[in-house]
């Protein structure tokens, strides 16, 4: 990493780390926090998605079942959440490994493997619409009391940093694919699976393990969203719309790198906040919202860091 | 034991839900066939048909099997603009970005009908509403009898149109061989657009033959999306014969399951089916190709 680059981001990290002492605004961290989320999840479907190819279209599922793993361990068990987003980190992985294993065990790609991600997501919800101990439809609602064991915060401020704090890991992983031969071999899948098998890159452990790391990233993440906001009900858990916001701040972003999914966060949900302030009317900031995104990907074809990185477009031909 | 005198009854409601579906899903399938793109603005786009049928009704006055004529036309242009001169203009001719696209699509369509049209669930209150047929062991509602056998019929012109005149052979050439197609002469990109357009119309017909028996709003859509694709994956991608049993399938799946497993559980049987076609044939019943 050039010098620059290294002071770039240290003075923004730093930056990260004071801007709640800077702001006194508690609207604005509280945005600030949901940023850094969304970028953390659209991460987690980066790795799966942007770097292994595997383009998901119900990562949600590996979300609503950390949140509810958690939940549940701590309104029926008492088991304080810190020990809940552990537990939804494996439940999370176990999750993506028995979903990777059927789709990549049966060879399912592109569409096929988006649209039955996008269907286990949908038995997910179905079944916690169902059964007794996720609440049935109305949910698991979690009781506020502050405090570091149970991930709580009277103050906005402690929620930022632990958004912070999975935000930067993620990036971590994001960068350690990007010089690790596990990375090479993922990126060398998502290009041309057959070449990277015949290589000898063995495809379905290497598919595996990706989707097993953003199921585990997907838990943590549900976790965190269940202490926030304190309920969790089927729709919230596996509802379509997260699988789409993970996937949109990743790609427009620009997936398959490191900082797409979290410039596609602040890009998105500024653009969202924005027209959110000025139009108060319902639908029409979404209106905007949405033309925006056709733009982007109509326009920026490698997302926004495309912009940044000064590279040529890959020239594609149109009859893919 | 209700449930067993209960299970003609189910099945052919099924039936006649599932005759619906099928008409959502054969435009799916004609997109999916010939772009190679899931077309993810689907469900909106038959939103929109609900919303127009609506309108022709409470402001015009015209019955919507009547607005079928005007319905039908006018989705096929909007579909056809829509693809012509926006999705495959922006698109670049990369599929991820078509599917992308239509998303976008999908969220400013859903909250332009929840700005123009507000989040209210409307109904249409037509005089044959509550008419019935009595086959002796079901009574089966009027607009849903017109409906199946629209659907057939409509699955039938859809077949002839592809099957008899040059612009299905157009259609199909292009499905199969895009260079080819574009050396022998034709025009690729009307083509694309003829389907999408054609795709959109059978969701104009869907959405006339729908409203009378079902109600809109902005989030209607959503409830076909996961259905259609259901259906498209199971009769096979890109095939119509596929879609229309895909259809029936599904349609009874969804009513017997409901009889046996209650309203929301119920809704399991199509996902699971979604799931072991993916997984064991996902080639569908009738499809070709991976």
């Amino acid at each position: 990493m050039a010098v620059r680059t290294a002071l770039f981001l240290a003075a923004l990290l730093v930056l990260a780390l004071i801007a709640p002492l800077l702001i006194a605004n508690r609207f604005l961290i509280d945005v600030l926090t949901l940023i850094l989320f969304s970028a953390f999840l659209g991460q987690s479907w980066n790795i799966l998605g942007g770097y292994a190819g595997q383009f998901s279209f119900g990562s949600v599922v590996f979300f609503g079942t950390g949140a509810y793993t958690s939940s549940i361990l701590l309104m029926t068990f008492g088991i304080d959440a810190w020990i809940g987003a552990i537990a939804a980190l494996f439940a999370g992985a176990a999750v993506g490994a028995f979903v990777g294993f059927l789709s990549f065990r049966y060879g399912l790609r592109g569409s096929y493997f988006a649209l039955i991600t996008l269907a286990f997501a949908e038995v997910f919800k179905v079944l916690a619409n169902s059964v007794e101990f996720t609440g049935g439809g109305i949910g698991i609602f979690i009781e506020h009391e502050p405090g570091l064991a149970r991930l709580q915060f009277d103050d906005p401020a402690g929620y930022y940093y632990i958004a912070l704090a999975l935000t930067v890991v993620s990036l971590a992983i994001a960068w350690w694919l990007e010089r690790s031969r596990f990375g090479a071999y993922l990126k060398a899948i998502r290009e041309n699976e057959e070449a990277a098998e015949a290589l000898g890159v063995n495809a379905f452990r290497c598919k595996m393990y990706a989707i097993m790391i953003s199921g585990a990233m997907g838990g943590v993440g549900g976790t965190f969203y269940a202490q926030k906001f304190l309920y969790v009900d089927p729709p919230i858990a596996y509802g379509v719309a997260t699988s789409v916001e993970m996937l949109l701040v990743s790609i427009v972003g620009g997936m398959g790198t490191v900082f797409g999914p979290l410039v596609g966060a602040f890009v998105l949900h500024g653009v969202n906040e924005v027209t959110r302030h000025y139009i108060e009317t319902p639908g029409l900031s979404l209106i905007v919202y949405g033309l925006i995104l056709i733009a982007i990907i109509g326009y920026l074809p490698n997302g926004l860091i495309g912009l940044f990185k000064g590279r040529p477009r890959p020239k594609e031909a149109e009859d893919a | 034991m209700l449930s067993m005198t209960m299970m003609p009854a189910a099945i052919v409601n099924g039936l006649m839900f599932g005759a619906i579906y099928a008409l959502v899903a054969l435009g799916l399938t004609l997109i999916y066939g010939v772009l190679h793109i899931i077309n993810f603005a689907h469900g909106a786009l038959l939103m929109l048909a609900l919303y127009a049928t609506f309108y022709l009704f409470s402001l015009a006055g015209i019955d919507p099997y009547i607005s079928l004529l005007i319905v039908v036309p006018g989705s096929f242009f909007f579909g056809y603009a829509l693809y012509r001169w926006g999705i495959g203009k922006l698109a670049h001719g990369r599929d991820q970005n078509i599917l992308l696209i239509t998303l976008g699509l999908a969220i400013v369509f859903e909250n332009g009908a929840l700005f123009f049209f507000s989040a209210d669930q409307q109904t249409i209150d037509v005089p044959y509403a509550y008419e019935s047929l009595d086959l002796g062991f079901v009574f089966l509602a009027l607009p849903k009898v017109i409906s199946f056998f629209a659907s057939l019929a409509i699955c039938l012109l859809l077949w002839l149109l592809m099957a008899k005149t040059d612009m299905g052979k157009a259609i199909r050439a292009v499905a199969k061989e895009r260079q080819g197609a574009r050396l022998v002469g034709i025009n690729v990109e009307h083509v694309f657009a003829l389907s999408y357009g054609i795709g959109i119309a059978c969701l104009g017909a869907a959405g006339c033959l729908l409203l009378p028996s079902f109600y809109v709003d902005p989030s209607t859509g959503n409830i076909f999306v996961i259905i259609a694709f259901t259906i498209v994956v199971l009769g096979g991608m890109g095939s119509f014969v596929g879609a229309l049993v895909g259809g029936f399938i599904i349609g009874i799946t969804e009513s017997v399951g409901g009889l046996y497993l209650g309203e929301s559980l119920g809704q399991i049987g199509i996902s699971v089916i979604f799931i072991l076609i993916l997984l064991f044939r996902p080639t569908g019943l009738f499809g070709s190709k991976v």
